[in-house]
């Protein structure tokens, strides 16, 4: 179990969860925006504070693009 | 994506939400007057009155106390019970936490106000109250997380809307911030005194991942999640990229919780750590100014209605604010700016372009779009909002202008020394040079105090014409039934 001291070192630890952070975001802006489907999809969510509008609401009627 | 037909009060919880955006307006009047008092106790210390009771000291964490739990946590409890329920087309999980929360947060900040003038305090920054307080506020907090998560989860819309990760995000954060910065241990059971369970600099590296992460999380991602519903609704148009919206989002949360310790440069704290945090500051600009951009672009092709609409003008200012106040942060992050700037007024003035320009005005473009919503009407005067708007935006400017120059001034006075290499002036001399500033900055206050005032009469008028309404609709639909 000696191993699990070489994480009690913030000289480890922070470079550690530095390349653990640093791929993980790569990962998410490769998902984000690797795919013109995705993108499609998730562009499409934009929408969604306009889906519950009350007819005649001020200010709640969305412009066409 | 699924579509609803909104149907009011009777399928959300509105009564909360109208409460909060309430409560939230009288904090504001209530923490932005002390702040105006304390300003002015600078400029014209007669306003001390040789007594503890109306202490800059004691009335300074009334002030942070009331304006950024207070006023800014009230909206953001209102906003995000309002946001969570419209975008995910449900009720709130329970009345009754809801209620909770209410009451529960309100005596919070009565509570800590009162002990702070009678000279309680854990003289933590944005952390001042004592134990009993903060065991009140972790309660209430994870009722607001049950509540907040029990929600999303019952949603009928299958996708959660972005402005809701960043309430979670605050929420969860705060959380943890909040139970971390106030491990102590109470001198006795019956006393309100306490020690922090740490001690030295692991103390103050503690308190500054709070207070920064209190900014990054409570004043930051929270008030994004408002910027990304109010801005697209107020805009008629939506967010200018979904897809920024995501990174915006997990960059902001991977960056932050590094940057604190940017707070002690030049201290005991090892040099490398605060080099670190300096290095995630610069990073942090880029989330920053995506998410401003984000924003901003989302009226494009539709300008004009920055000159029709004094609603989105607050919106878009507040952007603007946030855009340049995330850029002079991580330049004061750097330790050679931060050599000049630390310990002056230039980090009060930098604080508030912060909460003024952008937490506040972000919020009041909220308020403004949605309480008249709550209570189905129009709003009282968009000649008030207009007035407001100017009030408010002279009287940011008058406050950082006053501030830089006394800042600046304050940490060239003290790195000067004469030909014996002595310091040239005492630290008294550079105070009297700071009056003429202090004045500025108590008018720039009294101007953006006097259009909050302004506000709260405008959204009053609102709500009693939207109760008069309601009450003339109800007698016509009785009388309609009696004669059928």
């Amino acid at each position: 179990m000696e191993w699990l001291l070489w994480f009690s070192k913030p000289e480890n630890t922070k470079p550690l969860a530095l390349i653990i952070f640093f791929f993980t975001f790569v990962g998410i802006v490769a998902y984000v925006y690797g795919s013109k489907k995705r993108s499609e999809k998730l562009e499409s969510y934009r929408d969604i504070p306009f889906l519950d509008e009350q007819p005649g609401e001020k200010g709640d009627t969305k412009e066409k693009q | 994506m699924a579509v609803t037909t909104y149907s009011g009060a009777e399928q959300y919880n509105f009564d909360i939400v109208k409460k909060f955006a309430v409560m939230s307006l009288v904090w504001a009047v209530v923490g932005m007057f002390v702040g105006v008092y304390i300003a002015s106790e600078l400029a014209w210390p007669f306003l001390n009155f040789d007594s503890p009771y109306f202490s800059f000291g004691r009335f300074r964490p009334v002030h942070t106390t009331s304006v950024i739990f207070g006023f800014g946590g009230s909206a953001l409890f209102a906003t995000s019970y309002y946001v969570v329920q419209r975008t995910c087309q449900t009720r709130l999980m329970s009345d009754g936490i809801a209620s909770f929360t209410f009451w529960g947060w309100m005596a919070i900040i009565v509570l800590a106000d009162i002990s702070y003038v009678l000279g309680y305090s854990q003289a933590r920054e944005y952390a001042e109250m004592e134990w009993p307080i903060d065991i009140l506020i972790e309660v209430v907090w994870v009722a607001y997380l049950i509540l907040f998560v029990g929600t999303i989860m019952r949603r009928k819309q299958p996708h959660i809307y972005v402005a809701n990760w960043f309430y979670l995000a605050f929420i969860l954060a705060t959380a943890l911030l909040h139970t971390f910065n106030n491990l102590a241990m109470p001198i006795d059971l019956l006393s309100m005194k306490s020690y922090s369970l740490f001690s030295g600099v692991q103390d103050a590296m503690t308190q500054w991942w709070y207070g920064h992460n209190a900014v990054g999380f409570f004043l930051t991602a929270a008030f994004l999640g408002m910027m990304y519903y109010f801005v697209p609704k107020q805009a008629g148009r939506p967010i200018y990229s979904y897809r920024l919206s995501i990174v915006h989002f997990w960059a902001l949360g991977f960056m932050y919780m590094w940057v604190g310790a940017h707070h002690l440069h030049w201290t005991a704290l090892p040099d490398w750590t605060s080099s670190l945090a300096a290095a995630f500051s610069i990073l942090l600009l880029m989330p920053s100014w995506g998410g401003m951009i984000n924003g901003i672009m989302t009226l494009s092709g539709a300008w004009d209605k920055l000159r029709t609409d004094p609603i989105m003008r607050f919106m878009i200012v507040a952007l603007s604010f946030y855009g340049m106040s995330t850029f002079e942060g991580p330049m004061m992050s750097l330790k050679e700016v931060n050599a000049l700037s630390h310990y002056t007024d230039w980090t009060i003035g930098h604080v508030h372009s912060g909460a003024l320009g952008w937490v506040a005005m972000i919020t009041f473009g909220s308020l403004y779009h949605m309480m008249p919503k709550l209570w189905d009407t129009k709003i009282y005067s968009q000649k008030l909002i207009e007035w407001h708007f100017w009030l408010a935006t002279v009287g940011i400017i008058l406050y950082i202008v006053a501030m830089w120059i006394s800042g600046i001034t304050q940490g060239l006075m003290w790195r000067t020394f004469d030909e014996f290499g002595n310091l040239k002036f005492s630290f008294a001399e550079s105070v009297a040079a700071m009056m003429p500033f202090y004045a500025m900055r108590a008018i720039g206050g009294m101007f953006f105090l006097t259009g909050t005032v302004l506000m709260t009469f405008n959204m009053f008028m609102t709500i009693r014409q939207g109760k008069r309404e309601n009450a003339i609709l109800e007698a016509k639909l009785t009388a309609k039934l009696a004669n059928a």
